[in-house]
C-alpha cells in the first residue's frame, strides 16, 4: 500500500481509538463532581461510593487517554509532515491552549485519584471541578482545530504558495467552529451518559437491584438524555451549515448526485457511483431542501456537479450519516421511554426489555459518535485542509509506515483488552467488599 | 531576544522540566525493572508510590513541547518529524506502552502483576523512550539533519545510528536512573529503602560519569558540532555542571538525600542550558536558525499570550499538586514486610 493510504489508516485507528476514551475524558469527571456534591450535601454513603468507584475506573482510563492522546500529538507530524509544517503556525494556537487544560486536568486528576485519604471532603470535591472545566475546555480547543481543517481561514497565501500573514484567533474561531464545537462536546456527554447507564442496567437485569446501582442508572440517563437532545439540535445545525460551506461533503452525505429543486432525503440506501443513484433508499420527497434551507424547492448541489477528483467517497460518508442519525435517533427514544416511565411511576423502571434497550445504548452510543467522525473525515476528502491542501500531498515519504500501522494496531487491542478486563475485575472487586 | 528566541526559550524551559520531572518516572521504571535483593517488592512500591499521583502531569510537559514547536516552529516540527521518524515512532510506542503498563498495574494489581508482561512492560518501556529519544537529540546535536529550502535532503537514518547517538541514549537512560534513585532517597528518607536507592544512585550516578566521558571519545566528527557549542558561549554553564557533578555525588555519597535532589537536576538543568546557549540561534544546525524557521509575527504573540495565560493557571496548580505529594515523605509509611 502506499504511503498516503497507511497514513490515513494509522491516524484514523489512532483516532477512532483515541476519541472513545476522550470523551470519556469529557464527561467521567462531571458525573464524580455530581456524585460526590451529592454526597457532601445529603451525606448519603451510596453517593460516595459511585463516586470512589468511577474514580478508580477513570484512574486507568484516562491513561489510556492521555498516552494515546500523545500518539496523537506525534503522529500529526510523523505522518503528515507537510500539513503540520503548513498549518501548524495558523491553527496551532487551539492546540497550544489544550496543552494547558489538558495539564491542569492531569494534575488535578493526581489530586483526585491519590488525595481521597489526604484532602479534606470538600477541598477533595473541590478539585474535581477544574478536571471537568478542563476536561470540556480540551475538547472544545482540539475541535477547534479540526474544524479549522473543515473551514480554513485566517491566513493569506501568496502566489507561490507561501504563508504571508496569519491571524491565529481568525483561524480558531472560524465558520465550523461555531456549529462543530458544541456538536463534539455534547456528544462526549451522550457517549458518557448511556456508557455509564448501560454499566448499572446490565447490574439490575442481573438482579443487583440496590441503591447504588439505581442512582447510577438514573445519574447515567440524565446525562444522555439533555446530551442527546442537544446533540440532535446541534447536529441539525452543522448539517445546514455543511450545505451551505461543503457542497460535496453535503452531497455525499446524502447521497445526492444530481443537483435539483426540491431534493427528497435519502433513508438508508446504498450510493452507486455506476449508476449516479442510490439504491435501496427510502426517498422523501422534498424533505432534503426543506431540512438543509427550511424550503421544499431549495436547490442541493449534486455530486455530479463537482469535477472528478474533487468529491469524498459518498458509500462511506452517506452510510454513516445515516447510522449516525438513525442510531442517534433509536438511542435517543431509549432515553425518552425511560423517563417517561420514571415520571408516570415515580420510580426507577426495571422492566426487562427497556434495560436491555439500555444495555445496548452504551456500544450503540460509541458507534453513533464514531460515525460522526466517519462524516467529517471522510467527508472533507480529499482535502486535508478543505480546499487549500490535499491529503495526498500531505503525507511524510518516511519508510516502514506499513509495520507502523501493524505495531499501532495492535497495542490499541492490547490496550482495549487490558482496559475491560481490568474494569470487569474492579467491578468485580467492588461487589466483593460491599 | 527577539520573538522567536523567547518562544524558543520556553520551549527548552519545558524540555528540562520534561527531562528532570518526567525522566525521573523513565528512571523509576529502570529501577522497577531491576528491583533486588530482599526488599525487591518495597523498591517497586516506593516507585509506584512516588510516580503515581505525578507522572501524567510530568508527562504533558512533552505536549507542550510538541504543541509549542508546531505552532512556532512549524516548519523545523515537520523536517524533524520526517528525519528522526523512526527513533520517535519507536519512542513513543515506549511512551505509550511504559504510561499505560503503570496505570494498568497501579488500578489493577491482582491482575497486572510485575511478572505479567504488562508489568514488565513499565520497566523496558521506561529504556526504551529515553533511549531513542536521546538518539534523536544526538541527530540534531551533531548537525546530521540537513535541510535546504524548507526541505529535509539528509536520509532517514541520520545522526541516530552513530555510535555517538548510542553512547547518549545510554547516558540519557543512565542519567533518568540517577535522578529517580536521588529523589526516591529523599521519598524513604528514614527507611532501609533509602539505603537501597542511595547505593543505587551512587552506581548510576558513576556509569553517567563515565558514559558523559565515553560520548567524548565517540564524538568524533559528528559530535564536534556539539562539542563546539558546549565549549563556546555555553562553557561556563558546562564549566558550573562539571563543578557541580562531584558535588552531587558526594550529597549522595553522605546522604544529605535533600541537596543531592537539588544538585542531580541541577546538573541535568546545567548541561542542558549548556548546549542551547552554544548552540546560540540554531534551533537544527547548521541549516536551520530559529528566526529562520518561526511562524510569523502574529502567531508566536498569540502564542505568548495563551502561554502566559496559561500560566497563571498551570503554576498553582503545580505547586498545589508538588506541596500535597512531595512535601511529606509517604514512602515511609510502607511497613517492612
Amino acid at each position: 500500500m502506499d504511503n498516503v493510504t497507511l497514513a490515513r489508516a494509522t491516524m484514523g485507528t489512532s483516532l477512532g481509538f483515541h476519541i472513545v476514551f476522550a470523551v470519556l475524558g469529557v464527561g467521567m469527571p462531571l458525573l464524580m463532581l455530581v456524585a460526590e456534591g451529592l454526597w457532601l450535601r445529603t451525606h448519603d454513603a451510596s453517593w460516595l461510593m459511585l463516586a470512589r468507584r468511577w474514580s478508580k475506573a477513570f484512574g486507568i482510563l484516562f491513561a489510556v487517554g492521555a498516552v494515546s492522546g500523545t500518539t496523537l500529538a506525534f503522529e500529526l507530524g510523523l505522518l503528515w509532515p507537510r500539513f503540520m509544517a503548513f498549518s501548524g503556525a495558523i491553527f496551532g494556537l487551539p492546540f497550544s491552549a489544550e496543552g494547558f487544560a489538558f495539564f491542569i486536568e492531569a494534575i488535578f486528576l493526581g489530586l483526585y485519584l491519590y488525595g481521597w485519604d489526604r484532602l479534606s471532603p470538600l477541598a477533595h470535591w473541590l478539585t474535581s471541578i477544574p478536571i471537568a472545566v478542563s476536561g470540556a475546555l480540551s475538547a472544545v480547543f482540539v475541535v477547534m482545530a479540526n474544524a479549522w481543517m473543515n473551514s480554513p481561514s485566517g491566513f493569506r497565501l501568496g502566489s507561490g504558495g507561501q504563508l504571508l500573514s496569519v491571524d491565529p484567533i481568525a483561524a480558531a474561531l472560524n465558520a465550523s467552529t461555531p456549529t462543530e464545537d458544541p456538536h463534539m462536546l455534547v456528544s462526549a456527554y451522550v457517549v458518557t451518559g448511556f456508557a455509564v447507564a448501560a454499566v448499572y442496567a446490565a447490574g439490575l437485569l442481573r438482579g443487583r437491584d440496590d441503591t447504588l446501582h439505581r442512582r447510577g442508572l438514573v445519574l447515567g440517563m440524565s446525562m444522555a438524555a439533555v446530551a442527546i437532545v442537544l446533540a440532535g439540535i446541534t447536529g441539525d445545525s452543522s448539517a445546514r451549515f455543511i450545505y451551505q460551506a461543503q457542497p460535496a461533503k453535503f452531497a455525499a452525505l446524502e447521497g445526492q448526485y444530481q443537483t435539483q429543486r426540491g431534493a427528497p432525503i435519502h433513508l438508508g440506501g446504498i450510493p452507486i457511483d455506476s449508476q449516479h443513484r442510490v439504491v435501496w433508499a427510502i426517498e422523501l420527497p422534498g424533505l432534503l431542501s426543506f431540512l438543509a434551507a427550511f424550503d421544499t424547492n431549495a436547490e442541493v448541489r449534486g455530486l455530479d456537479s463537482f469535477p472528478p477528483g474533487q468529491t469524498p467517497n459518498p458509500v462511506i460518508v452517506h452510510l454513516s450519516f445515516d447510522t449516525m442519525v438513525g442510531l442517534g435517533i433509536l438511542i435517543g427514544l431509549v432515553a425518552l421511554l425511560f423517563w417517561i416511565l420514571v415520571i408516570r411511576n415515580r420510580q426507577v423502571p426495571r422492566r426487562r426489555l427497556l434495560m436491555w434497550a439500555i444495555v445496548t445504548s452504551g456500544p450503540a452510543a460509541v458507534i453513533v459518535m464514531e460515525a460522526g467522525w466517519f462524516v467529517t473525515e471522510f467527508g472533507r476528502q480529499p482535502w486535508v485542509v478543505y480546499g487549500v491542501l490535499r491529503t495526498s500531498d500531505a503525507a511524510t515519504t518516511a519508510p516502514a509506515l506499513g509495520p507502523t500501522f501493524l505495531v499501532f494496531f495492535a497495542i490499541y487491542v492490547a490496550l482495549a483488552v487490558t482496559t475491560a478486563r481490568l474494569l470487569v475485575l474492579q467491578a468485580r472487586r467492588n461487589r466483593a467488599a460491599q | 531576544m527577539s520573538e522567536a528566541e523567547v518562544v524558543a526559550a520556553i520551549l527548552w524551559l519545558a524540555l528540562t522540566a520534561y527531562v528532570v520531572l518526567a525522566g525521573a518516572d523513565f528512571g523509576g521504571g529502570v529501577w522497577d525493572l531491576l528491583a533486588t535483593g530482599p526488599r525487591a517488592r518495597e523498591q517497586r512500591r516506593a516507585v509506584a508510590e512516588a510516580m503515581g499521583p505525578v507522572w501524567e502531569a510530568n508527562h504533558v510537559w512533552l505536549i507542550f513541547m510538541i504543541v509549542g514547536l508546531f505552532t512556532a516552529f512549524p516548519m523545523a516540527f515537520g523536517i524533524l518529524s520526517e528525519a528522526l521518524y523512526v527513533p520517535f515512532t519507536i519512542a513513543l510506542i515506549g511512551i505509550v506502552l511504559r504510561g499505560a503498563a503503570f496505570a494498568f498495574r497501579a488500578h489493577g494489581r491482582e491482575a497486572v502483576g510485575e511478572a505479567s508482561p504488562w508489568g514488565v512492560a513499565v520497566g523496558a518501556a521506561s529504556v526504551i523512550a529515553p533511549f531513542f529519544l536521546a538518539t534523536a537529540v544526538a541527530a540534531v546535536a551533531s548537525g546530521s539533519i540537513q535541510v535546504s529550502a524548507g526541505r529535509l535532503i539528509s536520509d532517514y537514518t541520520a545522526g541516530w545510528t552513530t555510535p555517538f547517538a548510542l553512547v547518549l541514549g545510554l547516558f540519557a537512560v543512565s542519567m533518568c536512573a540517577y535522578l529517580a534513585a536521588t529523589y526516591l532517597t529523599v521519598e524513604t528518607e528514614g527507611t532501609p529503602l533509602e539505603g537501597d536507592f542511595r547505593r543505587r544512585a551512587i552506581a548510576a550516578g558513576l556509569v553517567s560519569g563515565a558514559l558523559a566521558l565515553a560520548s567524548l571519545a565517540v564524538a568524533g566528527e559528528a559530535g564536534r558540532a556539539l562539542l563546539i557549542a558546549l565549549l563556546g558561549r555555553g562553557s561556563p554553564l558546562l564549566a558550573v555542571a562539571l563543578i557541580n557533578g562531584p558535588i552531587a555525588l558526594a550529597a549522595v555519597w553522605f546522604s544529605r538525600p535533600r541537596i543531592a535532589r537539588v544538585a542531580v537536576a541541577a546538573q541535568v538543568v546545567f548541561v542542558l542550558w549548556a548546549w542551547v546557549v552554544g548552540r546560540g540561534d540554531y534551533l537544527i544546525y547548521p541549516d536551520l536558525t530559529i528566526n529562520a524557521a518561526a511562524a510569523p509575527s502574529s502567531t508566536l504573540t498569540a502564542l505568548l499570550v495563551v502561554t502566559a495565560v496559561g500560566m497563571v493557571f498551570l503554576l498553582p496548580s503545580l505547586v498545589l499538586l508538588f506541596r500535597v505529594f512531595k512535601s511529606r515523605n509517604p514512602a515511609a509509611a510502607i511497613p517492612p514486610t
